[in-house]
């Protein structure tokens, strides 16, 4: 047996042994994943049975070093943890944006402190983190920010406005982008962590079209943020953020489906086979949604084994969210007049329309449909221009 | 297995894109094209694919092959679609070497050597209408002393009239439209009974109107067992599928690289057509298509080779989403190259030609997708 397949058989004796049964099924929805944090309340026993045992083996961050929490493993043998984990239906122990974006940030641009405080505190699910990117005035041209932090000396006093901050209101801190120096636009920006419980830091819910409010405006008045707490140096946080910004459009790319190569056409036969037409588009879908599986693992072989082109995440992000759109189209015209109720149990409160509005989302959120085109025509296909 | 390639098969596919660039570039096509070749082909080619162990790539070592498998044969025929390069790889060294490697010994050995050396042809007689429809084979072979009489006739028979041999697919037993009850035979250029129209493509490849009339052939002309034929048909068609599609992505990409060129080059408004955003958002996401394409080939060609259960699913979805990718790539070709890409001088529509051939080879994105549906389980 070569040493993958001592790790296989390993990793699953491990899965069969530490997850509870109850968290080898399904998800029903985002009440039960564990987003981990301060205020986090944990959903039954199993779910916090099935956290600290994944801690405590460095499973929540398989590919991360040991000493920053994680399990030390190498590609190749996350991908067959990640693999077996699929097999016997186990759940996420851990969602965060600690792991898919700060986390990877951190580790190439935090200092040897910062990744034994902060990834620790993640892989552990400690704290719960937000994003502060996008301003009111700066979506697309996201370099455009206001968000100012005065220097004091030895701390930062910030001012300004972030916009479409996921979770804001459940976060416990923010990574955040503050211009530092107003006369140099790219080179004038630093990215600084903080509490959201720092005086003047305020958070307002935005409720969307899905009667949802998973974004929040974030309010910063006279907030004092420490100099140490700053990830790489002052002024080139533009860098750090474009690095985390590509780990961000992997994970939204990762969203094209349910992480599965499962068809949903199957369950909706009876409908179906009464619909050529639309049991044509279904099948179309399948191809295009079994060509992404395989393009989203040959993309992460790639990547992680450093052949990946520096911006294909972008293509990826485009791929991956134009499918989930379409996939959610097709539900919703499967589901006829039944998906379109919005509160009733039988339509369970209205979770399918709920849902296919939320996905129009994924082509806009970090970074629009367009501008993935555009990156991707500039930087990997070298067409001319500015 | 990963998705990417390991350094042998790199290897592999730098000696095959030096050997078609050199050897087979779009001028080989169109010189044969020119003289109204009846091969569609040149037989001399086929004999530098053999020198170079092309031919032999998926006979097993043990039959004095290189034993190698689907990604293999795949990489050599992402160079042939690249290059436009003309030859008899898909169909006799891919779809009829699957079908031979589950015949006995004997057949093996009378028809392995000859495609070792690049002197032997074989054409894949299954289809019969216009469309693919294996399962509705109608062409009887009726049990006739030593063996069968075959009675019907096949379409589509690429390179047929410069076959030495066909590998016919009759019904022994059950009713159209059932897969049981199939099988197929290795039938010979010259039996009595055969006859064969040629006819040029779109693409200038020749293929043939095959006409059986009561052509009789021994027992030991069965390849596989009788009745059984679905089984090795299956495998023959699912390597021709995913090996056209491996084709294809040669295609889309060779006309995608040629089309993004232009882009960077052709002025109009004082400018590089290429700074325009509404071309450039159109090439990247074609661009996106063939990388999906790229990987659902890779994947497939990767689960046949592993003998793997989902191995089918997959190779009808690269099928599709390849052909799909491919003809998306041909069209913005033509349409980005403007008045030059409906000229016979420039090589997009050269693209564009093999593209359909190829779309339509062992089943189009729309047989495909169907397949892909009923597999799912609607």
């Amino acid at each position: 047996m070569s040493d993958l397949d001592t790790f296989r058989a390993e990793a699953r004796a491990w899965l069969e042994e530490n997850c509870p049964a109850e968290m080898r099924t399904p998800a029903k929805g985002d009440e039960d994943v564990c987003w981990g944090g301060r205020n986090f309340v944990f959903q039954s026993e199993a779910q916090k049975l099935w956290l600290e045992r994944c801690v405590a083996k460095g499973y929540t961050v398989p590919d991360w070093p040991k000493a920053y929490g994680g399990a030390g493993l190498s590609p190749q043998e996350t991908k067959i943890l990640r693999q077996e984990m699929a097999k016997l239906g186990c759940r996420s122990p851990l969602n965060s944006f600690g792991i898919w974006m700060l986390g990877p940030a951190l580790l190439k641009f935090g200092t040897e402190e910062q990744k034994v405080h902060y990834m620790g505190q993640i892989a552990r699910g400690e704290i719960r983190w937000c994003q502060g990117y996008s301003e009111p005035g700066s979506g697309s041209d996201l370099v455009s920010m206001q968000t100012f932090g005065e220097d004091k000396g030895d701390h930062w006093v910030v001012n300004g406005q972030k916009i479409w901050t996921s979770y804001a209101d459940k976060a416990d801190w923010i990574f955040c982008l503050v211009r530092t120096d107003k006369t140099n636009k790219y080179q004038g920006i630093s990215f600084l962590l903080f509490d959201m419980e720092t005086p003047g830091v305020s958070t307002k819910p935005i409720k969307l079209i899905s009667g949802n409010s998973p974004f929040c405006e974030t309010f910063f008045d006279n907030v004092v943020v420490p100099k140490h707490q700053i990830v790489g140096e002052i002024n080139r946080g533009w860098d750090v953020a474009k690095y985390l910004l590509g780990h961000e459009r992997e994970m939204i790319s990762g969203m094209g489906g349910d992480g599965g190569v499962t068809s949903i056409g199957a369950a909706m036969k009876a409908t179906l086979s009464q619909e050529p037409v639309l049991r044509a588009q279904m099948a179309l879908f399948d191809v295009d949604n079994l060509t992404f599986r395989a393009h989203g693992e040959r993309f992460m072989d790639e990547w992680k084994t450093g052949k990946a082109h520096p911006a294909y995440s972008n293509l990826m992000k485009y791929v991956g969210t134009e499918l989930n759109k379409k996939r959610n189209e097709l539900v919703m015209s499967i589901g006829g007049s039944q998906a379109l109720e919005w509160e009733s149990e039988r339509a369970n409160g209205g979770s399918k329309a709920r849902n296919w509005l939320r996905t129009k989302a994924n082509s806009i959120e970090g970074g629009t449909s367009e501008v993935m085109l555009n990156v991707v025509s500039k930087r990997i296909l070298e067409m001319p221009g500015g | 297995m990963a998705m990417t390639l390991n350094d042998d098969q790199n290897m592999l596919r730098d000696t095959a894109r030096d050997f078609m660039a050199r050897e087979a570039p779009v001028t080989h096509f169109r010189k044969f094209r020119d003289m109204g070749c009846k091969d569609g082909f040149s037989q001399g080619l086929w004999k530098q694919f053999a020198e170079i162990g092309f031919t032999g790539i998926l006979i097993p070592e043990a039959d004095g092959g290189m034993g190698m498998g689907q990604i293999e044969a795949g990489i050599v025929l992402e160079e042939i679609g690249r290059n436009l390069s003309p030859s008899p790889f898909l169909t006799t060294s891919v779809a009829a070497v699957e079908a031979l490697k589950l015949a006995d010994k004997a057949m093996r050995d009378r028809w392995f050597p000859g495609i070792l050396a690049g002197e032997t042809v074989i054409g894949i007689a299954i289809e019969e209408g216009v469309k693919h429809r294996p399962e509705k084979i109608a062409c009887v072979a009726q049990r006739s002393g030593n063996g069968f009489k075959l009675t019907g006739q096949k379409q589509f028979v690429v390179q047929g009239t410069s076959s030495d041999m066909l590998i016919v697919a009759a019904r022994t037993a059950g009713a159209v439209g059932e897969t049981d009850g199939l099988t197929l035979f290795a039938v010979d250029k010259d039996a009595a009974g055969l006859s064969m129209e040629a006819a040029r493509l779109v693409d200038s490849a020749m293929a043939a109107h095959v006409k059986l009339e009561g052509v009789q052939v021994n027992a030991d002309a069965v390849i596989g067992d009788v009745d059984g034929g679905w089984a090795v048909l299956s495998k023959m068609l699912d390597a021709g599928r995913v090996g056209a599609a491996a084709e294809m992505v040669g295609v889309g990409t060779g006309a995608m690289d040629m089309t993004f060129e232009y882009l960077k080059t052709r002025k109009q408004f004082d400018r590089v057509i290429g700074e325009f955003q509404a071309l450039q958002h159109r090439a990247a996401h074609l661009y996106g298509e063939m990388e999906g394409a790229r990987s659902i080939v890779l994947k497939a060609q990767s689960l046949m080779d592993e003998g793997h259960a989902k191995a089918e699913i997959y190779v009808a979805a690269a099928k599709a989403k390849a052909g799909l990718a491919c003809n998306l790539s041909v069209r913005e070709g033509v349409q980005m190259h403007g008045g030059i890409g409906m000229t016979d001088e420039y090589d997009i529509g050269l693209y564009m030609k093999r593209d359909r051939s190829l779309n339509e080879f062992f089943g189009d994105a729309y047989y495909h997708a169907d397949r892909v549906a009923t597999m799912n389980g609607y």
